[in-house]
């Protein structure tokens, strides 16, 4: 079943008196529990694509359909509630609320979703320990590492429970011994049935993935099934 | 409603998240706010402080007097040069009235006049002096501290007695121990036969009572002047306020005929009451009211004017902040009503500091005899003020911020 269906959009700016074809006609449709790489060099519509799976933004033209709801004509407010229920951000520079600490901020997702105080606490030490930061709740984002941090992201993504996790350059920040930890912990999050999508142009990165969709001057350029060599990866990792 | 409640509470606890992370901002924006609540607060208090005073200032003449004058209180009943042709009221008046008044409880004559009183090597300048009969304490609410009014004996006699106000005693006698000590007026000496208890009515300027010394009417005019001199005051005491309107009319009636004025002549004389006065007060306090709001608004405004510069401020440097919480789901609204609650919580405490500040300038001031205490509805102004500037200095800042794009407010270094 389709969890995203994209057909047929457009975005287009305007910078003065030019337009900006950012997208021209992308179609994609992503099922349940798949794990999709968005993959582009820079100005091939890869950000705007996501901004606008991820309900940041709307298409000029064209149907977008979340989960059976057809999001292009949403109103800001609609936006957020579906941002808010059924997508998981995870952001190249983690974007976590600096002056308050790792619970806080996996609990915020769940504040806007209008949670009791007893249930938020409960969801976000559950998802702060499934990304293996128990003892670390109460540190402050400038108190944790940069790996430590990115958990902490995911943990915010996951605690609602969201039908899709967004990841845009999750390592992009990160060394390589942190950014594969990362990535490995993508890989668990996707075997326990998440949907990811994971916008990168590190090529070894997208090959966490089972299908690459490649962009190129706002259209897809292809859209490939890969070989799971990540799952075999991080098999061999936890034999080590 | 319930979550927009939810909604109110969560923007309350990050914003007071956030005021605390922004401690020595906070304290600085709400500085306008302290000066501009305490500034409201410490004026609406010192008026209705100056209200009470004049109020009780008057009360203190006795609220059942009437005042029967050549000169009208009020200049705008009757043009001034009509008064000043007025034939001066007379003691020949005076016992004509007092001779046929049958409802008053107590008429006295009174005529002013200023002087030096000196007792040794103490000097109380240009002292306003009343002079009047025995009976003159009767149409007053004055008391005694010590001593005696002085005795029909001594007023028919125009003897050398004086009664002292407090202060000019206080004065004379720094240990309080006036009675029967002669002060020396203009060369002249007079006993001291009593001391009148402190009033404490100093908005009535020269008609306070504390600084004041009373002499039989006769005495006065024995060493300081003649009869004719100048015109004297009849004050009327009635038995009750329900009776003062009674007492007037007779009293326009006997003054007539005393006056011996024709049918169609105007009346010579005014007869001025309190209630007048009273009304001539609320006048002028009213003014002083609207002035003080005025003024002390503007210094508000001044501080509203401040906490909106920094709302935008703290709403421009926090713009990833806000692009965040939309990410994750935060609506327009919230940030709207988080923005909103920030300026509202600090201009909330900044007017508690305020209110804090005021109560402590009212006590300094009531220490100076200014009857000033904050009342309850003074607090409840200044929570009202700060919760309503805040809002409204909150809202075009916070509106701002609930409008931002997710995707640029991400973007935002």
């Amino acid at each position: 079943m389709n969890i995203i269906n994209i057909e047929n959009i457009a975005k287009i700016y305007e910078v003065g008196t030019e337009k900006v074809h950012a997208l021209r006609d992308v179609s994609v449709k992503i099922d349940k529990n798949e794990y999709v790489a968005i993959m582009g060099p820079s100005g091939s519509g890869k950000s705007t694509l996501m901004n606008i799976v991820g309900c940041l933004d709307t298409p000029t033209q064209g149907l977008y359909d979340f989960a059976g709801e057809n999001v292009s004509q949403m109103n800001d407010n609609e936006l957020a509630r579906i941002r808010n229920k059924q997508i998981g951000f995870v952001f190249q520079t983690f974007n976590l609320l600096p002056r308050s600490d790792a619970l806080h901020n996996v609990e915020l997702p769940l504040i806007y979703a209008g949670l009791s105080k007893a249930l938020r606490r409960e969801r976000a030490e559950e998802a702060l320990e499934n990304v293996g930061l128990q003892d670390r709740i109460h540190h402050k984002p400038n108190e944790l590492s940069g790996g430590q941090r990115q958990r902490v992201a995911i943990a915010r993504a996951l605690v609602t429970k969201p039908s899709i996790i967004l990841a845009d350059e999750p390592t992009g920040n990160l060394d390589s011994k942190t950014g594969e930890d990362i990535m490995t912990l993508f890989d668990n999050i996707h075997s326990q049935g998440n949907t990811i999508i994971l916008v990168t142009h590190e090529e070894y990165i997208a090959e966490h993935a089972e299908r690459i969709v490649r962009l190129k001057d706002g259209l897809i350029n292809q859209d490939e099934k890969v070989r799971k060599r990540i799952r075999k990866t991080s098999a061999q990792m936890e034999s080590n | 409603m319930k979550n927009y409640l939810f909604e109110l509470k969560e923007g309350l606890l990050i914003s007071l998240l956030a005021i605390r992370a922004n401690k020595i901002r906070s304290v600085l924006t709400t500085l306008g706010i302290i000066i501009g609540v305490w500034a409201v607060v410490t004026m609406s208090t010192a008026i209705k402080g100056i209200d009470i005073a004049f109020q009780t200032g008057v009360s203190s003449l006795g609220s059942d007097n009437l005042y029967i004058d050549k000169w009208s209180w009020f200049s705008n009943d009757v043009p001034w040069w009509e008064l000043r042709n007025r034939k001066n009221i007379t003691m020949d008046d005076f016992e004509k009235y007092k001779n046929q008044a049958k409802l008053p409880l107590a008429v006295a004559p009174s005529t002013n006049t200023r002087r030096t009183l000196k007792y040794e090597d103490k000097v109380v300048e240009f002292m306003n002096i009343t002079a009047t009969t025995n009976d003159y304490i009767r149409t007053t609410n004055l008391d005694l501290a010590d001593g005696r009014f002085f005795n029909e004996l001594e007023s028919r006699g125009n003897r050398n007695v004086v009664v002292l106000g407090s202060e000019v005693a206080k004065k004379l006698f720094p240990l309080g121990n006036g009675i029967s000590k002669n002060v020396k007026i203009k060369g002249t000496k007079f006993k001291v036969v009593g001391v009148l208890e402190e009033k404490g009515s100093w908005v009535m300027g020269n008609w306070n009572p504390d600084n004041q010394a009373y002499l039989p009417i006769g005495a006065l005019f024995k060493y300081f002047g003649n009869e004719n001199y100048r015109s004297i005051t009849i004050n009327v005491r009635a038995p009750n306020s329900l009776m003062v309107a009674e007492v007037k009319e007779e009293a326009i009636g006997i003054m007539r005929k005393v006056r011996s004025l024709a049918y169609s002549d105007k009346n010579d004389f005014s007869i001025n009451e309190q209630s007048g006065l009273l009304g001539e007060i609320d006048k002028s306090v009213g003014v002083i009211q609207v002035a003080g709001i005025f003024i002390t608004g503007l210094a508000l405004f001044v501080g509203a004017i401040g906490i909106m510069n920094i709302m935008f401020v703290s709403v421009k440097e926090r713009t990833r902040e806000i692009g965040i919480r939309k990410a994750i789901g935060a609506k327009s609204r919230t940030i709207l009503a988080q923005f909103i609650s920030e300026a509202a919580i600090i201009c909330l405490l900044g007017g508690m500091i305020g209110l804090l500040l005021a109560v402590i300038s009212s006590m300094v001031m009531a220490k100076f005899d200014f009857p000033s205490t904050v009342q309850v509805d003074a607090v409840l102004l200044a929570v009202l003020i700060s919760i309503f500037t805040g809002i409204i200095s909150g809202f075009a800042p916070a509106y701002t911020a609930a409008k931002m794009d997710p995707v640029e407010a991400l973007r935002y270094e």
